[in-house]
């Protein structure tokens, strides 16, 4: 069995990375895959608070790559959901202790026993970046309607195409995903935020989703509760429409058009 | 602002040519048809031994060898050596490096040394690079290279460099000694370079630079013009310059004389 690998990355920091590693490994692990999710933000461990697994942490990724633990031993099994495991970052570490061989290792290990690798990348083009994508054969590119995060989202669609292992290989080139975050219907109508067809106008990426901003993305990552648990949020109902598309399901996008709530909200005058 | 910088160039390359002339009318060979010949030269120059480029920096110490060498800086040509540049991934904006340099008086005329990347954003501010002196190297470089160009005038067609997917921020992409054809669109922050022309089915967002060695026969197409520069052999407009009716639009660059000309695109 060979596990799928797929990168979730954006270049710009604070676009919701880690929000979406979690709560699309999450999905996947519902809907049956054994899924296992790395943060490979080393330095800036966080994916371990958004899945709450935070006080379970004792070894991580780097001490897996320098064998100074086994995988079972760092591996983290989430407590929510069957067939979930997180692979911590180590905090007290750098990006430099990532090593391509010390990954592909840990990679071709996991690659045994699961179905699917989420790997969590941490921002900017250097080492971590570039050490998450590396062994990618799918990427989820995570944008906000913005333009310097459609413009990073950009640089790294370069970057997936000519520093990847399949770019190296002249394989199949890393099959990308665009997944649109904190979009809010009410204010691109207002002219204030870039539409959906701006952004896939410029990226020229299928779209996997579009994630409404919502109040219960911050809630559900305080709590350490991945929003895609959440099924009366609207951000956590994108979600599970984003994961049941990338498996392969054609599902209609949700939430792309201001609601009637917002419209008599506004109407009112309330917020 | 682009037009002015024509201008110099063009004043410039006026100057050279004048020179060029005087010392040929005096040979006796001249027939009054050929409007030109081509001679070699040895020439003293000075060079500008650069270590490295930061805006301010530069343009500071400058000014003060302005003051100091004031008739130093009189449309004095220089050649850069890159050499000794302390960082060599740094990028150098050769465009703004020439421009500085030539509100200083002084005229940058070609580059030397340094790696091929330097070479080639030289060669795209209008800087060839001359080969490098002394090394035992360059001669047989040099050697090998007047055997390819001796063979050149035989040269067969070279296919078009042909480009699918898109040309993203960050990238660069080179069709040497051919045309480049870019079937996806060109992002702001990308750069497509050729030697020969420039086709590009899609929107163009970034930049386009053709005829790059200087062949200003070349010209630009592109389906949709949103560019951040468009340039033709040296000749080059910026976004701020491309507004307008065009913008937007399918398009068709070409030089005319000095000028960049940019006209529509219809049948």
């Amino acid at each position: 069995m060979v596990a799928k690998i797929v990168v979730v990355t954006s270049g710009k920091g604070g676009v919701g990375k880690t929000t979406s590693s979690a709560a699309i490994g999450t999905g996947f692990a519902l809907r049956g895959l054994k899924t296992v999710i790395i943060d490979f933000d080393v330095g800036l461990r966080n994916l371990d608070l958004v899945m709450n697994c935070e006080r379970r942490v004792v070894y991580d990724l780097i001490n897996v790559i320098n064998e100074e633990a086994t995988l079972s031993q760092a591996l983290i099994k989430d407590k929510r959901t069957d067939g979930l495991y997180i692979l911590p970052a180590s905090q007290t570490r750098d990006k430099d202790a990532l090593t391509v061989e010390g990954v592909q290792r840990v990679l071709d290990e996991l690659s045994g026993v699961f179905d699917i690798i989420v790997c969590d990348s941490p921002a900017g083009i250097e080492k971590g970046a570039l050490t998450a994508m590396y062994f990618a054969d799918e990427a989820i590119i995570v944008t906000n309607p913005e333009v310097s995060s459609v413009r990073d989202s950009d640089r790294i669609l370069g970057i997936l195409q000519s520093k990847t292992k399949r770019a190296a290989e002249g394989r199949e080139p890393v099959k990308e995903h665009l997944l649109i975050t904190r979009y809010s219907p009410e204010r691109v109508k207002k002219g204030e935020m870039l539409s959906i067809q701006d952004i896939e106008e410029i990226l020229a990426v299928p779209l996997l989703g579009v994630i409404p901003e919502s109040k219960s993305v911050l809630k559900a990552s305080n709590q350490g509760l991945p929003v895609i648990l959440d099924s009366v949020s609207v951000a956590g109902q994108a979600y599970g429409d984003a994961v049941d598309r990338f498996l392969g399901q054609e599902v209609e996008h949700r939430f792309i058009n201001p609601s009637r709530m917002a419209i008599f909200k506004r109407m009112f005058g309330g917020e | 602002m682009t037009d002015t910088l024509a201008a110099k160039a063009a004043q410039l390359q006026e100057r050279l040519l004048n020179k060029a002339g005087k010392k040929e009318a005096n040979s006796p060979a001249d027939n009054e048809e050929t409007s030109f010949q081509l001679k070699a030269t040895r020439l003293t120059l000075t060079q500008l031994e650069l270590y490295d480029y930061d805006y301010d920096n530069f343009n500071r110490q400058m000014s003060k060898n302005l003051k100091q060498a004031p008739h130093f800086f009189n449309q004095t040509p220089v050649v850069i050596t890159l050499d000794k540049i302390r960082n060599t991934d740094k990028k150098v904006d050769f465009i703004e490096l020439t421009q500085m340099c030539q509100e200083y008086g002084v005229f940058p005329i070609a580059v030397r040394g340094g790696t091929e990347e330097m070479q080639l954003s030289a060669l795209v501010a209008g800087l060839p690079a001359l080969p490098n002196q002394g090394s035992s190297k360059s001669s047989n470089d040099d050697a090998t290279d007047k055997a390819q160009e001796s063979a050149a005038p035989k040269e067969e067609m070279r296919p078009s460099k042909i480009i699918h997917r898109p040309v993203r921020s960050g990238q660069q992409i080179y069709a040497q000694g051919c045309d480049l054809i870019l079937l996806g669109p060109v992002s702001t922050g990308a750069e497509v370079l050729s030697d020969g022309n420039i086709h590009i089915y899609a929107p163009l967002r970034g930049r386009a630079l053709a005829g790059i060695r200087g062949n200003k026969d070349t010209h630009i197409f592109c389906q949709q013009l949103e560019a951040e520069l468009v340039s033709i052999a040296g000749h080059y407009k910026v976004s701020d310059d491309l507004q307008g009716t065009h913008w937007g639009q399918s398009i068709h660059a070409r030089l005319d004389g000095q000028h960049l000309k940019i006209s529509g695109l219809t049948s």
